[in-house]
C-alpha cells in the first residue's frame, strides 16, 4: 500500500537517526547526573558505614559467606583454600570470582630482611 | 563545510536506507551487539563501584592485623604475644581480637561472630546484622538458640539489628561481649584469635610489620595497605569467571567482523557498481559503508551502556546476583553507590565503535575502487 | 560538441585473453541532436559508448568535450564532469532495489550535498514530467517495465545533464512502449538536451526523431 506523498512532510530517516542517538546521549549524560547525586546522598550512610567499620575493626567487605577465605578475603592466605585437604578442589562458585589476595603472591621474604 | 555535513547527511540516509532493507537481520544484529556490550559495562560498572567503596570503607580498617599460623593454619594467639608486641616502638595500641565463624544449621549460614572491643553488651545479649535478622526471621527482643563448642544449646536475646545500609559490611555479623564469646567457642582466658595495631605514624607501619615478624617468626603481619591492595584488584578481568565473560565479549565481537569482511554478495557488489555509474566517487561510498558501521555499533555502545546502568544501579545487580550469591545464603544486598569509571566506559567505546566500523568497510574496498563502468558490462 | 579521435580500447592488455573492442574510431556527437550507434552484439558500441559518457577511459586517442581535452584528467575530475554532463540510462535500469522511486532518482546527487526540499522538489517534477509522480513513494520493485525506464530516465535528468546516453533503451519493451520512449527523446531533444543512443532496433533506428545513425561492426565505424 502506498502512502500519499505530501511535499511538506520532509522528514528524512536521517533526521530520526540523529533524534535517536541524540536522546541516547542525553541519556547517557543522564546517568552521569545520577551518579552524582548519588554519591552526594550517600555520603552520609557511606560515612556511617565507614565508621562501623573503624569501630568493630573490620578488614573485609562482607560479600560472598560461603567459606572463609571468600569471607575474609584479606585475612585468607595460600594454604586458607587447602585447609580441609591438601588436594581440595575449588568448589565454591565465588572462588571462580576471586583471585587470592595479591600479596600472597609475593613471597613473604620480602618482609624479614 | 556546510557542504559537507549536508553530504553527509544523504550518504546517512541512504545507508539507513540500506539497513531498513534487511531489517531483521540488522535488528538482531544490534541486538546481539547491545547484548555483548551490556555484559560487559555491566561488569566493569558492578567490580568499579565495589571497589571503590572497599577502598572509602577498609580506610578505616586497623594498620596492622597480625594471624598466628601453626602448620599452616590459623591458631590462637596467646596473651605473651600481646605482651611482646607492646615493646615495638611505634605501636600506639594493641588489641587482641576475638572473633570467628559459626555454622548455623537451621539455615545452612555462616556467621562472623566478633566481639567489640569499645562497647560491652550486656551478658546473653547480641547485635545481629541484617541479613541474619531477615534469613531467621528475627528482630530485637527475640531469642536466638545456637549450639555451642560442648555440643549444648546456648540462648542470646537480640539487642538490636544492625542497619540495612551497612549490610556490605555487616549483613553476617554477630556481636556479643568476651564472655559470652569465651564461654560460647570454649577459648581459654588469655587466648586471642588475632592481634590488631594501631601505629602512631603511617609510614611506619611497613617497619613495624618487620618488627613483628621477626619478634614473632610463627605470625603473619597483614598491613592495611594489602587489604585495600586485595580489594583493588578483585574480579580483577585476569580471573576466573570475569575473564570467561571477556573471552566471550571478545569472540562475540571478532564473529561479527568476520561476518562483515567476509565478503559481499553479488547483490550488493551491483549496487556499489550502480552507485558508481551515477557519479559516486570511490570515497562517497567509502564513507557511506563508514557510517553504516558507526551508527549500529554507537547505538548498540548506547544502549548496552545504559542498560547496564539500569541493571547496576537501579535494579540491584540482578543478572549477576545468582552468580555472586552462589552457594551463601547470606548476602548483602547489592545496593551500590554509582561511580563510573569514565575513562574505562571511554576507552570501551573507542574499541567498541571504531574497529567495527572499519570491519564494515574492508569488504566493499575493492567494489569501490572498482571501474564505473563494471555495470555496463 | 563531443569529439573523438583514434579511439582505440584494449581489455586485458598483455594477458592471454587480450581483446581489442574500439580499432582506431574517429567520431563527432553533434549538440542537441539525437545520434544512434547501430549495430550488432558485440561491435563495440557499448565500449564506445561508455568512453563517450566519461565512464572509462580509451587505451589511446583522445576525448573533447566542448573543445576541451578531458583524456588526462583524475577519476575524480571526470566523475565530476560526469556527473553534469551525462546522465545514463541503462539497458537493465539499473535501479536501486529497496529504496523508493523518488529516492532512487534523488540518489545521483546525493554526494553533492545540495539543499533537501530543493532536491526532492525537483526530483518529483522530474517524476511528474514521466508521468510517475503518483508512483513517487513506491518501492521500485513495483514498477513496471514501462514506468522502471521512465524512472530511469528521470534519474538520469536530476543533476541536469546536457547529454542523455541510453543503451539499447528499446531492448525490453513492447511496441507501444518503445513508441512512448521515442516521445520522450524528442520531447528532450525540444528541450535542448543531446542525445546518444545504441540500438539494433529498426523501430528505433529509423525513427523521424533520430537526427543520425552511426553504423558499427567489429569496433570499427563502418
Amino acid at each position: 500500500m502506498q502512502r500519499p506523498l505530501n511535499p511538506r512532510y520532509l522528514l528524512r530517516k536521517s533526521d530520526i537517526a540523529f533524534v535517536l542517538i541524540a536522546l541516547l546521549i542525553l541519556l547517557v549524560v543522564a546517568t552521569q547526573g545520577h551518579a552524582y547525586y548519588g554519591r552526594l546522598h550517600s555520603k552520609s550512610a557511606l560515612d556511617m558505614k565507614q565508621a562501623l567499620v573503624r569501630k568493630l575493626g573490620l578488614t573485609d567487605l562482607c560479600l560472598f559467606t560461603e567459606a572463609r577465605y571468600t569471607r575474609h578475603l584479606s585475612q585468607a592466605d595460600l594454604h586458607t583454600a587447602f585447609q580441609d585437604h591438601p588436594m581440595s578442589l575449588e568448589h565454591f562458585p565465588s572462588g571462580s570470582l576471586l583471585a587470592p589476595p595479591q600479596l600472597l603472591k609475593r613471597k613473604y621474604e620480602k618482609l624479614v630482611p | 563545510m556546510k557542504n559537507w555535513f549536508l553530504k553527509q547527511r544523504y550518504l546517512i540516509d541512504y545507508t539507513l536506507a540500506a539497513l531498513l532493507r534487511r531489517k531483521g537481520k540488522n535488528l538482531s544484529l544490534l541486538a546481539v551487539y547491545t547484548l555483548v556490550v551490556f555484559l560487559l559495562v555491566s561488569v566493569m560498572l558492578f567490580s568499579h563501584s565495589i571497589k571503590q567503596e572497599a577502598s572509602h570503607l577498609l580506610q578505616a580498617a586497623p594498620e596492622l592485623v597480625v594471624q598466628r599460623m601453626v602448620a599452616g593454619r590459623h591458631d590462637l594467639v596467646p596473651a605473651a604475644y600481646v605482651e611482646k608486641l607492646g615493646q615495638i616502638r611505634g605501636v600506639q595500641r594493641i588489641e587482641g581480637r576475638l572473633w570467628g565463624y559459626f555454622f548455623d544449621p537451621v539455615v545452612s549460614a555462616n556467621y562472623t561472630f566478633m566481639v567489640q572491643s569499645d562497647e560491652q553488651l550486656p551478658a546473653g545479649y547480641i547485635v545481629v546484622g541484617d541479613a541474619i535478622a531477615r534469613t531467621r526471621g528475627a528482630s530485637r527482643g527475640d531469642v536466638l538458640s545456637f549450639r555451642g563448642y560442648n555440643g549444648q544449646l546456648f540462648s542470646f536475646t537480640i539487642d538490636h539489628t544492625l542497619s540495612h545500609d551497612s549490610g556490605l559490611v555487616s549483613a553476617d555479623l554477630v556481636l556479643l561481649n568476651e564472655q559470652d564469646f569465651r564461654g560460647f567457642f570454649g577459648i581459654a582466658d588469655g587466648q586471642f584469635t588475632d592481634i590488631a595495631l594501631t601505629v602512631r605514624n603511617a609510614r611506619e607501619v611497613r617497619k613495624v610489620a618487620e618488627k613483628v615478624a621477626l619478634a614473632l617468626p610463627d605470625t603473619r603481619p597483614i598491613m592495611r595497605d594489602e587489604i585495600l591492595r586485595t580489594y583493588e584488584s578483585i574480579f580483577n578481568w585476569r580471573e576466573g569467571m570475569i575473564l570467561v565473560l571477556l573471552v566471550g565479549g571478545v569472540l562475540a565481537f571478532v564473529i561479527f567482523a568476520w561476518e562483515k569482511a567476509s565478503g559481499l554478495s553479488a547483490e550488493e557488489r551491483r549496487e556499489i557498481g550502480i552507485l558508481k555509474a551515477v557519479g559516486w566517487e570511490t570515497s562517497d561510498i567509502i564513507r557511506m559503508k563508514f557510517w553504516e558501521g558507526f551508527l549500529i555499533s554507537l547505538t548498540a555502545f548506547l544502549c548496552g551502556y545504559l542498560l547496564a546502568y539500569g541493571h547496576i544501579f537501579f535494579f540491584s545487580s540482578a543478572l549477576f546476583a545468582q552468580v555472586l550469591k552462589g552457594w551463601a545464603v547470606l548476602y548483602p544486598s547489592f545496593a551500590l553507590v554509582p561511580y563510573v569509571d569514565g575513562l574505562q566506559i571511554a576507552t570501551l567505546l573507542f574499541l567498541t565503535v571504531f574497529p567495527y566500523a572499519a570491519a564494515t568497510v574492508v569488504p566493499i574496498w575493492r567494489a569501490a575502487i572498482s571501474d564505473p563502468d563494471t555495470v555496463m558490462r | 560538441m563531443i569529439e573523438l579521435r583514434a579511439i582505440r580500447k584494449v581489455f586485458n592488455q598483455g594477458r592471454h585473453n587480450e581483446f581489442c573492442a574500439l580499432h582506431d574510431v574517429d567520431l563527432s556527437i553533434g549538440e542537441n541532436q539525437v545520434t544512434v550507434l547501430r549495430g550488432p552484439s558485440g561491435s563495440g558500441k557499448t565500449t564506445l559508448l561508455s568512453i563517450i559518457g566519461c565512464l572509462s577511459r580509451p587505451t589511446s586517442g583522445r576525448v573533447s568535450l566542448q573543445q576541451r581535452d578531458i583524456s588526462g584528467f583524475s577519476e575524480r575530475f571526470l566523475t565530476d564532469i560526469r556527473r553534469h554532463t551525462f546522465g545514463f540510462v541503462f539497458q537493465q535500469f539499473n535501479l536501486i532495489k529497496g529504496i523508493s522511486v523518488l529516492e532512487n532518482v534523488m540518489t545521483p546527487a546525493y554526494p553533492l550535498g545540495l539543499d533537501y526540499a530543493e532536491l526532492r522538489q525537483r526530483a518529483l517534477a522530474l517524476l511528474e514530467q514521466m508521468q510517475l509522480g503518483h508512483r513517487a513513494s513506491a518501492p521500485v520493485e513495483w514498477l513496471s517495465g514501462g514506468e522502471a525506464q521512465r524512472a530511469a530516465i528521470a534519474r538520469a535528468l536530476i543533476n541536469d545533464p546536457q547529454v542523455i546516453i541510453a543503451d539499447e533503451p528499446t531492448a525490453n519493451l513492447d511496441t507501444h512502449l518503445s513508441k512512448r520512449f521515442l516521445e520522450i527523446a524528442e520531447r528532450l531533444r525540444e528541450r535542448g538536451k543531446t542525445l546518444l543512443l545504441t540500438s539494433h532496433d529498426p523501430l528505433v533506428c529509423e525513427s523521424a526523431v533520430v537526427d543520425r545513425v552511426v553504423e558499427m561492426r567489429d569496433g570499427r565505424l563502418v
